[in-house]
């Protein structure tokens, strides 16, 4: 590219067009980033329900505030250049030869990339702090340290179910978690792929059948969270949503006892607990 | 300078009555043996399996090795008749093969096996876009259902057949949707040759596409499939017969893509006139060459893993069924490997149209030739290093998940590049906002929107907000409708008077392109909003506070389908009825295509041309372009 002839800056004649788009893009980038984190920021998804939640907000406020200039370059270019790089009404004028700039290119490049591995850099320690709430298989990399609650997700067509092995192995219909207790979610299935997401709590984890999914996620105040399905799963897979609740300590204690009697004759029928449960293969016409 | 001088065949102008004509190898024999294969394959598979006797399908009557048979014996029955073994059957008997087919026949040349390849550029821009309709309807009935958070419309179970048959037929058959039509038609205008290094294969793409796209909608009649596009097992594993028209339909454009992207290299390797070196080639023919690499080495993938979604589901294999001893995370693997550079097969062509484009309604050369090949390159390079990204929150790996993060945010430095060279080209430019630049600028803004979202998506911790939510769809509709269906129209504005010498009414384009831009930016922008809000993909139930939302986004998209309609009557009113002759050269290009008569002559030059520069030649001072005519007599 070096060695193609270039000619940049103002032409002979007209404005010095760099100069002036790069101030008005400085400009709105300048006002428009600001007005972005603090308006959007704040509304951004999934809100506070959980310490990885209130991450994500603060991820996914880094990411919009990092796009926005570059969104503005382009659209502000467009905008531009409509107005300015017209052919004259009935002309049939030739524009310059210009056929590449290799300090652009350079500067391009090098800015690209900077900004390409500051936000990989950024998301990966963002994701080994604390996990992020996304599924990380059976041995995830980063344990959180500290007294952890194991809770079992299991899908099926089409339902969550969930056991608490510290309490007897039992089964329970819904979800109820104990606030600021760091919770350790094994998420697995039955039949096909689903996906558990508690949209409040910042959680998504797939659940494949035969494999154990585990995230981490701690509850940072007293809600009732949406839990859906995020994997086409059949049919009914939009049916497949609940709510669950995060509630005080003691509330959780009362609650899981009266679980563990009310279920009880189901637990005793229940196979014991397991990380992953492998039924026999289902097979149409069988 | 050497100048070929191969004199063209001369036409036999003997014309065999009209019962003659019928009998041959044609579409009507095609489909007479198509449906012979049908039932033969289906009759054998209910001896095989069950032993039953030859019958009518009905809902109960589960038998998948009988419809795959029936299939596959369909499809073969299908090209025997349209004459595709005829060449490879005088070749074994030792008979003289006919090396050229149909090229010099009248309207008939579009119904059967042609071996020109402007005849094939013409059957697949009407072939894919009579699928591309069929997509589009199943979006409209898709919306009409959203309307309301609980089923009303159609049932749930209908509900997801129309999703997945909207999104397999769309990623599917519009795979090819500048590689058909334009890359068929122009790249060996564009290189100087005569014809397509394998003209049977460049015709038996477009005939395997057919009858993939006629199996895919026969879907219906087997009960539609669950899973999307994506076939996903143990759910593939578990679906009703539709299923199996989804494996049999997404194999054969997996074969259709591999040869369409093997001839195009070949052709472009081998075929390219004296004078035009890798440096000088046009940027399209660039991006079909980076497409082409994808298509070849991505393909096959898609073959095996569905022959052995065809195994699991037919004699009880167990490649995907984890209580047999299979998993689902190698279903999800395989498919991702063909899947993520599938998305690119889509992406690059696009980039193509609009860097081929730009530099005519701007008089001024394409800025940054090179960086453009490398950027192109790049992301083919790329593309086969990013596919778990599509299974950050899967569990699958999930230690290598730093590795996909920065693998695909890595893709954004080339794609970046097309935007540079975008820009530079605009820069101080003369432009003039013909419909084709209209498009061409309408991708610079959506492909930025896809790429921004994309970010978003390849964050692993913003992905676990978005994964799996409306917001994918929004995304992938933005770089996938907004990068290549909206080249695809530019793309069609442009060379629609060159390949056929005719000329749409402008007024109507017009309003097509507006419409069709803020259409689909009202039907888009909100799904991201909705993803956010939680709403997943896939579903016919939602909250009802999402509502509101909804109803917005699929009244957007009924204009959408409204400003398709309108491109419809343009096309059928200015081509069919008016019939306005084009200028020979209306956008006053300096590319080649242009500079040869219209029609394009059966081997396109009579001479083959010689090249002594790219085809950007503008600005100061004016030339004649990048062509040097051939000597006249030769």
């Amino acid at each position: 590219m070096a060695a193609e002839p270039h000619t940049t800056g103002a032409g002979a004649a007209g404005p010095n067009h760099a100069r002036r788009f790069g101030a008005i893009w400085v400009i709105a980038s300048l006002i428009a980033t600001p007005l972005v984190i603090v308006l959007v920021g704040p509304i951004l998804p999934p809100g506070n329900g959980s310490e990885q939640a209130s991450g994500h907000v603060t991820d996914n406020t880094v990411l919009l505030a990092m796009a926005t200039p570059v969104l503005l370059l382009v659209v502000i270019y467009l905008i531009y250049a409509t107005i300015y790089f017209r052919q004259p009404r009935g002309a049939a004028l030739e524009g310059p030869p210009i056929r590449g700039d290799s300090r652009v290119q350079t500067t391009w490049i090098v800015i690209t990339s900077v900004l390409v591995l500051a936000l990989a850099a950024y998301g990966t320690v963002r994701l080994e702090e604390d996990g992020a709430g996304s599924g990380a298989g059976a041995n995830p990399l980063v344990v959180p340290s500290g007294p952890k609650l194991p809770v079992q997700v299991i899908a099926q067509q089409w339902t969550f179910t969930y056991r608490y092995p510290t309490y007897g192995g039992v089964e329970t219909p819904h979800l109820e978690l104990p606030v600021n207790q760091m919770i350790e979610l094994h998420v697995t299935s039955l039949d096909v792929i689903h996906s558990f997401w508690a949209y409040q709590l910042g959680v998504k984890a797939d659940a494949n059948p035969h494999v154990d999914n585990v995230v981490f996620v701690k509850p940072t105040r007293l809600q009732t969270f949406e839990v859906r399905c995020a994997e086409l799963c059949g049919i009914w897979h939009g049916e497949m949503f609940d709510h669950g609740h995060v509630v005080s300590a003691s509330a959780f204690n009362i609650w899981i006892h009266q679980q563990e009697a009310a279920f009880a004759p189901a637990t005793k029928v229940l196979p014991p607990y397991s990380k992953t449960y492998l039924p026999e293969p289902t097979r149409r016409g069988e | 300078m050497s100048t070929t001088t191969a004199a063209p065949p001369t036409p036999s102008p003997t014309r065999q009555p009209l019962w003659q004509r019928l009998l041959g190898f044609n579409l009507l024999t095609a489909v007479l043996l198509g449906v012979g294969g049908y039932y033969l394959g289906w009759f054998i598979g209910h001896q095989i399996n069950g032993g039953k006797s030859f019958e009518y399908q009905s809902a109960s009557d589960e038998n998948d090795v009988a419809l795959l048979l029936a299939y596959v014996f369909g499809v073969i029955g299908f090209l025997i008749g349209l004459g595709f073994a005829n060449y490879p059957l005088s070749r074994l008997l030792g008979r003289p093969a006919s090396l050229r087919e149909k090229e010099h026949e009248g309207i008939g040349r579009y119904f059967g096996l042609c071996t020109d390849h402007k005849v094939v550029g013409i059957q697949y821009l009407v072939g894919i876009g009579v699928f591309f309709f069929i997509g589009g309807l199943n979006a409209m009935l898709i919306r009409t259902e959203l309307l309301h958070p609980t089923p009303t419309v159609v049932g749930p179970n209908q509900y997801l057949s129309l999703v997945g048959m909207h999104g397999t037929m769309m990623m599917g058959m519009m795979t090819s949707g500048i590689m058909g039509p334009f890359a068929n038609y122009f790249v060996p205008i564009m290189i100087g040759a005569r014809r397509m290094a394998l003209p049977r294969i460049e015709a038996l793409t477009f005939w395997l596409l057919m009858a993939a796209g006629f199996i895919l909608t026969s879907t219906i009649i087997f009960g539609g499939f669950p899973t999307g596009w994506t076939g996903y097992e143990p759910l593939n594993d578990q679906a009703v017969m539709g299923m199996d028209s989804y494996i049999i339909f997404f194999a054969l454009v997996g074969i259709s893509m591999a040869l369409l992207g093997l001839n195009m290299m070949v052709t472009i390797i081998t075929m390219r006139a004296p004078g035009l070196s890798w440096g000088r080639l046009p940027i399209f023919v660039w991006s079909v060459f980076a497409t082409s690499i994808l298509m070849v080495l991505a393909a096959p993938m898609l073959i095996a893993t569905l022959s052995m979604a065809a195994l699991d589901r037919t004699i009880s294999t167990s490649f995907f069924i984890p209580g047999g001893g299979g998993s689902s995370y190698l279903f999800q693997n395989l498919f991702w490997f063909f899947g993520h550079p599938e998305v690119y097969v889509l992406a690059l062509p696009g980039f193509g149209i609009v860097l081929e484009l730009l530099p005519v309604f701007t008089r001024k050369p394409l800025w940054g030739y090179k960086l453009a090949v490398s950027g192109m390159l790049g992301v083919t390079l790329l593309s086969f290093f990013v596919w778990q990204h599509h299974l950050f929150v899967s569990g699958i790996n999930a230690d290598l998940r730093p590795f996909y993060m920065l693998s695909t945010e890595i893709i954004s430095i080339p794609t970046g590049f097309i935007f540079l060279c975008f820009i530079g080209t605009m820069w101080r430019a003369r432009t003039t906002f013909t419909v084709p630049m209209l498009f061409c600028m309408a991708w610079a803004f959506n492909f930025l929107l896809g790429g921004i979202s994309g970010v978003f998506l390849s964050d692993t911790p913003s992905d676990t907000d978005t994964h799996g939510s409306f917001f994918v769809m929004a995304h992938f509709h933005y770089t996938i409708m907004g990068g290549l269906i909206f080249t695809f129209f530019a793309a069609i504005y442009y060379w629609i008077p060159k390949m056929t010498g005719l000329r749409f009414n402008e007024r109507l384009a017009k309003a097509h392109f507006w419409l069709m831009f803020v259409a689909f930016n009202s039907t888009f922008l909100p799904l991201f909003v909705l993803g956010m809000k939680g709403m997943p993909r896939r579903v016919s139930e939602y909250a009802p506070n999402l509502q509101g939302l909804n109803v917005w986004v699929s009244i957007s998209a009924f204009v959408l389908g409204f400003s398709m309609l309108i491109f419809l009557f343009n096309t059928v009113y200015s081509l069919i009825f008016v019939r306005r002759p084009a200028e020979s050269n209306p956008w006053r290009s300096k590319s080649i295509e242009w500079q040869i008569p219209t029609p394009v002559p059966v081997n396109n030059f009579e001479q083959i041309p010689v090249f002594d520069s790219d085809p950007y030649d503008y600005g100061t001072p004016p030339s004649i372009g990048g062509v040097e005519p051939a000597p006249a007599g030769g």
